[in-house]
């Protein structure tokens, strides 16, 4: 059983003669424990997909199920028990009048949990921050901080797969490294599924397994990790952000 | 536990429980507030009222109904009577104090129900969105609609004259811009990626409005209906004055200084007195708003 497959998922945006196709037919498979990328410039349509999947667009046409379930418009309680997501930019993904031990209590509550105190612990603990941070606002936080706190909330019902949604780029470079670290630990001792978004190929190329291209809202190709640390893709948009992003690589350093 | 470690707790760090993480966010504000020389003295001032309503009894230096005739229209400081006595020869500082009881009563009612109802139609409209937000919204427009002044003189008609039925009329002509506000603040919080997080939990929308757009919108709310106390107090006086609202013989400032219009030139205390209260609650109330702004605006909060 594969833990997500889409079929022909096509999303809309707006109506009438300004309607848009932000996604076309896009398929794509990912297999259980594996993590997967999707890598595209902005606007490709890479994390209009991530929402699709996580109900929050729901102007889709296609086919997509998760874990075997086929998902409708509305989302049944027990998915969001399985999928999780973490947002891109942590400073607009944490409630600002709430503390860190609010967010995550009222995650544990919502999916019923009774050891709240022990949890919200725990998950800190998990996500590298410790008891010091538990009655902190998020603007006591730091970037790297808020991102583990957003990551502990994604990880509190405990989900087999977790959407990212391009976890680091609002985070600085070596912050970035501590939270992709992190990301893959968590993957490694849980057994997660991750579903990763991102233009950055270093970071996909580091996170993931396989990964699928996009240009335009359309998946232009499939292929493995090794093959793109081999230069070996077939598709000449994908060489083209193969080589551009070696070259960016290359000016840096 | 002495000043300094109070102080220090509440500027700990990393707060060890909910109280004092809750207790050192408004002791921020509180530090924020404090620095604001005008709002401070607005807040003195509606402390000073609220205190002067409470002690009424022991402030006054006379009963406020009690009439003497032989005393009538006596100037500021003639024998006891700080402020002088109006046309039937009462104490107006007693008057003035006992007044200020009317006014915080008219204030606190408005307050509690016009935001209230505005709050809850705005950011279910906001929310919602569609035929309800649309609904809703039309229905505030014809709230809108209403001259506050001609429904409260409907209201009076209807269920006569008093302070209770001035103090609906304008809470129900008050609320429609708090519900606009709310909605607006809605819209722009609808579809940040908190909200969208805490949906990703599965909370449902009653949970996400109450605990989650609310606490962002009381704020602006907050500031508004402080801003805005200063006109309900005045609108209230208004009544007074026209004889819609309180009724003689009770104290009310608008009623005092339409009690006074008839001898301002010879006897120009009786109605510039209360008039000079209700000017400076309602300042009061302006230069609070200001700082409470400062203090409050989420946009600029944690930065």
């Amino acid at each position: 059983m594969s833990a997500i497959e889409i079929r022909d998922l096509s999303v809309y945006f707006g109506e009438g003669a300004e309607q848009m196709r932000a996604v076309k037919s896009a398929n794509f498979t990912v297999a259980e424990g594996e993590s997967f990328g999707l890598v595209g410039e902005s606007g490709s349509g890479k994390s209009t997909v991530l929402r699709a999947i996580a109900g929050l667009v729901d102007s889709w046409t296609g086919e997509m199920s998760v874990l075997g379930t086929p998902l409708g418009r509305k989302r049944a309680p027990a998915f969001f028990k399985q999928v999780q997501m973490v947002f891109q930019d942590p400073y607009a993904s944490l409630h600002p009048r709430h503390t860190v031990d609010r967010v995550l209590g009222e995650v544990l509550k919502l999916h019923g949990f009774s050891d709240i105190d022990a949890r919200i612990d725990r998950l800190l603990d998990d996500v590298g921050l410790g008891k010091g941070f538990r009655f902190r606002y998020p603007h006591q936080l730091s970037g790297g901080q808020r991102q583990r706190v957003a990551i502990a909330r994604a990880l509190a019902p405990e989900p087999r797969i977790v959407l990212l949604d391009e976890p680091t780029s609002a985070l600085d470079v070596s912050v970035q490294a501590e939270i992709l670290n992190l990301l893959s630990d968590l993957r490694a001792e849980r057994g997660l599924t991750y579903l990763m978004v991102s233009h950055d190929l270093g970071v996909i190329g580091h996170m993931c397994d396989r990964i699928a291209v996009m240009q335009h809202g359309e998946i232009v190709e499939l292929l493995d990790v090794e093959k793109m640390r081999a230069l070996q893709a077939e598709h000449a948009y994908t060489r083209h952000l193969l080589d551009s992003s070696i070259r960016s690589v290359r000016e840096i350093s | 536990m002495s000043d300094t470690s109070l102080r220090a707790w509440l500027l700990a760090d990393a707060p060890a429980s909910r109280a004092q993480a809750r207790a050192a966010a408004w002791y921020a504000g509180w530090l924020k507030l404090r620095g604001n020389t005008l709002a401070m003295a607005g807040l003195v001032v509606l402390v000073l009222l609220i205190l002067a309503a409470l002690l009424a009894p022991l402030l006054a230096t006379q009963d406020p109904f009690v009439q003497d005739l032989g005393a009538r229209l006596k100037p500021p400081g003639w024998e006891g009577h700080i402020f002088g006595t109006d046309s039937l020869g009462r104490d107006i500082w007693s008057r003035i104090v006992y007044g200020a009881r009317i006014s915080l009563y008219i204030v606190a009612l408005v307050a509690l129900v016009a935001p209230l109802l505005g709050l809850i139609i705005g950011t279910v409209a906001g929310y919602m969105g569609g035929i309800i937000d649309v609904a809703l919204m039309r229905f505030t427009d014809i709230f809108l609609a209403f001259p506050r002044l001609i429904l409260a003189l409907a209201f009076v008609a209807a269920l006569g004259a008093g302070i209770e039925n001035a103090v609906l009329a304008i809470s129900l002509t008050a609320w429609p811009p708090y519900a606009r506000i709310a909605r607006a603040e809605t819209l722009t919080i609808r579809n940040s990626d908190f909200i969208h997080a805490i949906k990703l939990q599965g909370a449902g929308p009653l949970r996400i409005i109450t605990r989650h757009v609310w606490p962002l919108c009381i704020s602006s709310l907050v500031i508004r209906v402080t801003l805005d106390m200063a006109g309900i107090i005045l609108t209230a006086a208004g009544l007074g004055f026209l004889g819609l609202g309180a009724q003689p013989p009770s104290p009310e400032w608008g009623a005092m200084v339409s009690e006074g219009r008839k001898y301002i030139l010879d006897y120009w205390w009786v109605a510039t007195i209360p008039g000079l209260a209700i000017f400076t609650i309602s300042l009061a109330f302006n230069l609070l708003g200001d700082g409470l702004r400062d203090v409050l605006d989420p946009k600029e909060a944690g930065q």
